[in-house]
């Protein structure tokens, strides 16, 4: 990529390009997604929605406390949710859990997604960094989520987290990479803008929220600012980079609300797993509920819900 | 993928339309001398029968706001006469659904914005203005301003409720009795709040509602017994109340039409620029007096912009106005969509280049297409002529210096945008557009507490704020009483 290599030539010239991006005027981006948001979807285009945001789930459990037993029972509701519900797009666990994950998804759709890069601080050094993705990738995972070094993209030393995503990139292999802003940390919707460039530019196959470890998450503006940043990088290189909104996405209306986003903001382009994600562990389950009640008229209550 | 949205049609239910409707004067529903008909601009559905007020029918409710004026409502304290805007502003919110469904109905506006904008927006005027009712001592008009009296009110038809609530809110805070009359395309609302005045108690005559075309706006506006006169609509026929109220004795303001320029320097939040441009002129079809009609885009963002632009008007959803997803409803008028098509086909035969957005209109009702104009200059009547309708002329600046020259080259001076990211460029715009209002990377955007108002031929007097008020007092103490 010679248009990314000129940008990323020196400090300066990545500098001025980010710097050089239109601005995100906070109260209007905010204002558009509150617009969004009261779409009122009903009826079949319900029916739709529900079953496309299963397909675009990353099925994910982040915990100290994650066992090879839970993620087996992950992977199989990731495989067969239930209901006649098509499976979710991927599971995302610890790099340690990956071979668990690999075997639990084997002869499915679905995709072994796991975090590095030292999830969720990245507060560790390069080479450790890219050891935790390499075992990653060499136990079987098909995609890394990483996160992108906050501290110097705060000190502007953009150089240095285009660098180390560069790394990443690179000890990737073939997995896919999603490169997670950390949105919450970045506070500003211009630095949601100028870090999705940076990992546009540096190769980043999608581009992430939230390490769901921040308040806030993924919210709505957020993901906006970073859908434009999508369409606007696709006019520019060429090439369609998919968008992931992760943590605190929760309930059937919350995952509509995110496609009609993307539905009315880039398009019918995006609406499909392969460029569009949905981070989250609890969501599978309301929309399960929401689908059955669409199929029967009636909710069959939590404990037909199952708990994995 | 593609991803349709089903219908998603708000209930009809929740609003009882009578078969014919009285004018309300005293207090109570009366009849008047002739009757007309009432359409939804979506489906020429006929909604209702509405009463004509005639002459005779004008004096009836001038007199009865006299009375009201006289024997209670000008003696009463301003904290009592608060508590009677308050329990207005509250019925409103309790009715919001009812108000918000019959406002789109009768008007053809998206249910999305008669719920989401005008509705709220009432409600807050009458809170805002029952605020004042017990504080004007401290207005800045003197220690104890008084009111008018009788104030005749004239309001358009782009925001009915709204306009209502604009002008009823503060008239009555201040002490005045009003006999208004709502247009005559959109007089549902109106009485429904009729309805909502007998439902708060509000003594008989202190409003008075009179329905009608403008034969009877005229009879109201020159009739003898009114001290005030208060008018929104267009500049042609402020001038004429203008004219018929000279040398009467009577207070007048005027909030009439508008060609605001929407200024778009190169260093604007582009995404967030496209929404402010569409906000500002497809918001409520363009029937809006302060409509972002034309655009000025400083030359070295132009491509840019438009190619954001059109995008945008592509996902814009126009039809039913009870769906609530439709971004663009029902023009409100054959009379106006005349009156659009007219000068579009005036924007073609000058040479200014067309586009509009892809979306089939329905078969019935009334309906113009999103448009945008380039290649447009100032020479063009697209360019200068109010269209009140949802079509945008595009124009070019170079330098700040020229965009304030091309924004402030036209009669009107209501209001203007300008989008950049640059503080001091705000501020040293705003200091020179001669503009009542000027928003400032947002457009459209309105508060009870900001006042609202044109220079030159956009109309004099302000609305809402402290500046509002002084419309409705008699600061020196002379008022006739």
């Amino acid at each position: 990529m010679n248009v990314a290599g000129d940008i990323a030539a020196s400090e300066q010239s990545l500098r001025r390009f980010l710097h050089g991006l239109p601005g995100v005027d906070e109260v209007g981006a905010r204002a558009r997604a509150e617009t969004l948001a009261t779409r009122s979807i009903k009826t079949d285009s319900k029916r739709h929605a529900i079953d496309l945001a299963i397909a675009m789930i990353d099925l994910t459990t982040l915990e100290g406390q994650d066992t090879p037993g839970k993620v087996r029972a992950m992977c199989a509701k990731a495989r067969q949710p239930g209901y006649g519900a098509p499976p979710v797009a991927a599971v995302c666990i610890y790099p340690d859990l990956v071979p668990e994950a690999v075997a639990g998804v084997a002869g499915s759709t679905v995709r072994v997604a796991s975090v590095a890069t030292s999830f969720p601080s990245g507060r560790a050094a390069l080479d450790v960094k890219l050891a935790d993705v390499k075992s990653a990738v060499a136990a079987g995972a098909d995609e890394v989520d990483m996160v992108i070094d906050r501290g110097a993209f705060l000190t502007g030393r953009y150089g240095l987290v285009y660098e180390e995503i560069i790394a990443v990139r690179a000890a990737c292999g073939d997995a896919h990479l999603k490169v997670i802003l950390e949105t919450g940390e970045l506070s500003t919707l211009d630095n949601v803008r100028r870090a999705s460039w940076l990992a546009m530019l540096a190769g980043a196959d999608f581009i992430k929220t939230s390490t769901g470890k921040v308040t806030p998450a993924a919210t709505l503006p957020v993901t906006l600012v970073m859908l434009e940043a999508v369409r606007d990088y696709r006019d520019f290189a060429d090439r369609q980079v998919g968008v992931k909104p992760a943590g605190g996405i929760r309930t059937e209306k919350d995952a509509i609300r995110y496609l009609v986003l993307v539905n009315e903001t880039v398009g019918e382009d995006w609406l499909n797993p392969r460029y569009f994600r949905i981070g989250a562990s609890s969501l599978l389950n309301d929309l399960l509920m929401q689908r059955e009640r669409m199929a029967t008229g009636r909710y069959s209550g939590p404990d037909y819900m199952t708990v994995d | 993928m593609r991803f349709e949205y089903s219908p998603a049609p708000e209930s009809r239910a929740v609003v009882t339309l009578r078969d014919s409707y009285g004018l309300f004067i005293g207090g109570a529903f009366v009849p008047g001398s002739s009757v007309f008909k009432t359409i939804s601009p979506a489906s020429e559905e006929v909604l209702a029968e509405v009463t004509h007020a005639g002459p005779e029918d004008v004096d009836r409710a001038v007199a009865a706001a006299r009375q009201a004026y006289e024997r209670t409502w000008s003696a009463m304290p301003g904290r009592e006469r608060g508590k009677y805007l308050f329990r207005i502003a509250r019925l409103i919110q309790e009715r919001s659904r009812e108000l918000a469904v019959l406002e789109t109905m009768d008007n053809g506006k998206p249910i999305r914005e008669s719920r989401d904008v005008d509705v709220p927006l009432a409600a807050a005027h009458f809170f805002y203005h029952a605020g004042w009712a017990d504080k004007l001592g401290y207005a800045g008009f003197g220690p104890s301003p008084r009111p008018l009296g009788v104030v005749g009110q004239v309001i358009p038809w782009n925001f009915p409720l709204l306009m209502l609530a604009w002008k009823v809110a503060p008239a009555l805070a201040c002490g005045n009795t009003v006999v208004l009359k709502p247009a005559e395309t959109t007089p549902l609302t109106a009485l429904l709040f009729a309805e909502i005045c007998q439902q708060a108690d509000l003594p008989p005559g202190v409003v008075n509602i009179v329905t009608g075309d403008g034969a009877t706006g005229q009879a109201l506006v020159a009739h003898p017994g009114i001290d005030k006169v208060a008018f929104t609509g267009s500049t042609e026929v402020g001038k004429e109340i203008a004219r018929a109220c000279a040398v009467s004795g009577k207070r007048l303001t005027l909030e009439l039409g508008g060609k605001a320029a929407n200024v778009v320097f190169d260093d604007a939040p582009v995404d967030q620029a496209v929404e402010g441009i569409v906000n500002g002129i497809f918001f409520n079809q363009g029937h809006v007096c302060c409509a972002g009609s034309r655009l000025l885009v400083q030359e070295s963002v132009y491509d840019e912009v438009l190619a954001a632009l059109r995008r945008r008007m592509g996902t814009l959803r126009l039809g039913d106005p009870l769906d609530k997803n439709t971004d663009v409803g029902a023009i409100n008028s054959r009379a106006q969509l005349d009156k659009i098509s007219e000068l579009v086909s005036s924007g073609e035969a000058e040479g200014a280049s067309r586009w509009s957005a892809p979306c089939p209109l329905p078969d019935r009702g009334f309906w113009f297409a999103p448009t945008v104009f380039t290649e447009v200059s100032q020479a063009h009547r697209i360019a200068r002529e109010e269209i009140f309708g949802p079509v945008l002329s595009v124009l070019t600046f170079r330098t700040p210096a020229e965009a304030v020259e091309k924004a402030n080259n036209t009669p009107y001076g209501l209001s203007a945008g300008v989008w950049t990211e640059k503080g001091s460029l705000i501020l040293w715009m705003a200091s020179r557009l001669r503009a009542g209002v000027v928003w400032a990377n947002t457009f459209n955007r309105f508060d009870p507490s900001s006042p609202f108002g044109g220079y030159k031929e956009s109309g004099f007097g302000r609305e809402g704020g402290r500046h509002g008020l002084e419309a409705y007092l008699d600061a020196t103490g002379n008022a006739d009483v």
